[in-house]
């Protein structure tokens, strides 16, 4: 799915990401570790083509992103759901049109009303469906940002950080869905410095740790 | 060109659901109606004053063009024969369609500005003057006045040339100041509206990052912004133009001794010129967000 080879990223002159190799499989689930600073975030963005490695090659779903035309990236992001730690929202549109924005912007529509519904229910906002971002909780907008990155049926779920801001019982409610995302075929990474909820993930979900440190990208010891 | 009609109608009717994806409020809304409305406004008496002086310069081109004065500077006693001399050359000289010389009471009527109406003609040394109405074709001036040389010595022959051209000449550049005008003030218009886009744009850089980051296309984003400027701009272009048409509609009339200044209005067919300005103001207005927006978005990944 995603296939990192001898990828290299800095800043300037300062070099966060060397030789680094990686290979996603489908139905896969990766947790990215590392303190603060080391690259997630970046690895994150090289990932869904937000950025563009400047040594070696990224493959997203088996092509090159340095070679692909603007809208095939908007095409191959329609099959990425990201969830980011400050989840970014269009203010002035409510909760619902915010996780319908995916489809509106594809000129797609849900085949039943009633679906986006159930995606609030199973988020746990049904009753914030008119609600505008601003007035959610933090934990209510990693959900939010959950159910828009999954409407589109992506095939891979890219979360930065998604408890960075939240409370440990949201923290485990978020990981929830996204292990029963994983259990439903779709490639999950999420980058996190929390090693607690990579723990608790233990007994639910097969799971690999990716740990950044030193520029480098390395298997964090045995499978979980 | 088949296709245009109907992707025209599917810009105009818009997308309810994409038309939300920007937040509509903010100054550049204020911005390009306000501007787009004073430029339509200016573009009323731009064309007004281009297409006046077009028909000033046709008029003073034309009209005076076929017209010529002979003046007979002669003692009393060489006058008439002097006329008659001047009046058997012009009825054999190709060109000329009609000579008449001027009555007594036409020569008063001439010289009443200046010396009052109870001039005595009779009594003064005035000049006779004949006037010359050419044909299609024109006479040829040179011949015309070697002819009069020789044969009445006391008549001038005057074509108007010498302050005819320099007011048509004068005429003809007002024209051209006009549309010069007209193309600024589209310039003008064209770059206020790009800077009210970018403007847009930047202001709504977390709106653009996030719509690509969900999957959006550029022409997506693009379109989002462009359908609302151009019908900013349409909306306040026709604005502009209403109220612009209006004030040259309410131009004081003068009569025909003014008619230089109150000339300045449309005239007849003229008043449908002003309708092609609001659809032109938003085709400058596409064609400037849509610039822009690309070029915004081509620096985002």
């Amino acid at each position: 799915m995603i296939e990192l080879e001898q990828v290299a990223y800095g800043y300037g002159t300062g070099t966060l990401l060397s030789g680094v190799s990686m290979s996603l499989a489908q139905g896969s689930f990766h947790f990215l570790t590392g303190p603060s600073g080391a690259g997630k975030t970046t690895l994150m963005k090289l990932c869904y083509g937000e950025l563009v490695a400047e040594q070696g090659q990224v493959a997203l779903f088996g092509q090159n992103v340095q070679t692909m035309e603007r809208d095939d990236i908007a095409e191959m992001r329609r099959r990425i759901g990201v969830v980011h730690q400050d989840c970014q929202f269009l203010d002035h549109l409510n909760l619902s049109e915010n996780v319908m924005l995916p489809l509106t912007v594809s000129g797609r529509s849900l085949h039943d009303p009633s679906e986006l519904q159930e995606l609030l229910a199973w988020v746990g906002l049904e009753k914030q469906a008119e609600a505008k971002p601003p007035e959610l909780s933090g934990g209510e907008r990693q959900r939010a940002a959950l159910a828009r990155a999954v409407i589109m049926s992506p095939d891979v779920i890219l979360a930065d950080e998604p408890t960075g801001n939240v409370d440990w019982e949201m923290s485990l409610r978020l990981l929830q869905l996204l292990i029963e995302l994983n259990r439903m075929g779709k490639t999950v990474v999420i980058a996190t410095h929390d090693m607690n909820l990579i723990r608790s993930a233990k007994s639910h979900v097969q799971a690999r740790v990716l740990r950044i440190s030193n520029h480098q990208v390395t298997l964090a010891g045995a499978d979980l | 060109m088949k296709s245009i009609l109907p992707n025209l109608l599917r810009f105009l009717s818009g997308d309810a659901q994409a038309d939300r994806v920007v937040p509509p409020t903010g100054f550049t809304a204020r911005l390009t109606v306000f501007a787009s409305a004073a430029m339509a406004f200016l573009a009323v008496f731009a064309l007004a004053l281009s297409l006046a002086t077009g028909r000033l310069a046709d008029r003073w081109g034309e009209a005076l063009a076929k017209s010529a004065t002979i003046r007979i500077s002669a003692p009393v006693d060489q006058m008439d024969a002097q006329l008659l001399a001047v009046t058997e050359i012009l009825a054999t000289t190709p060109g000329v369609k009609e000579a008449r010389p001027l009555g007594e009471d036409e020569q008063r009527a001439l010289l009443e500005p200046w010396f009052g109406p109870d001039l005595p003609l009779d009594r003064l040394p005035i000049p006779r003057l004949v006037e010359v109405i050419e044909d299609e074709e024109g006479f040829d001036a040179d011949g015309l006045r070697a002819r009069l040389a020789g044969e009445a010595p006391g008549a001038i022959l005057d074509d108007h040339a010498r302050w005819r051209e320099p007011l048509v000449k004068a005429a003809k550049r007002l024209r051209s100041l006009g549309w010069l005008a007209i193309v600024l003030i589209t310039t003008l218009a064209g770059v206020v509206i790009t800077l009210a886009a970018s403007a847009a744009l930047s202001a709504n850089e977390q709106v653009i990052r996030v719509l690509r980051l969900i999957g959006a296309r550029d022409s997506y984003i693009a379109h989002a912004f462009v359908r609302r400027f151009t019908l900013r701009a349409l909306g306040g272009a026709a604005v502009g133009t209403v109220l612009g048409a209006l004030a040259l509609f309410l131009l004081p009339s003068a009569g025909q001794q003014g008619s230089f200044l109150t000339g300045l209005g449309l005239q007849g067919w003229q008043w449908l010129w002003p309708l092609l300005i609001p659809p032109f103001a938003a085709l400058v207005a596409f064609a400037a967000t849509r610039q822009a927006a690309l070029t915004v978005l081509q620096e985002k990944r």
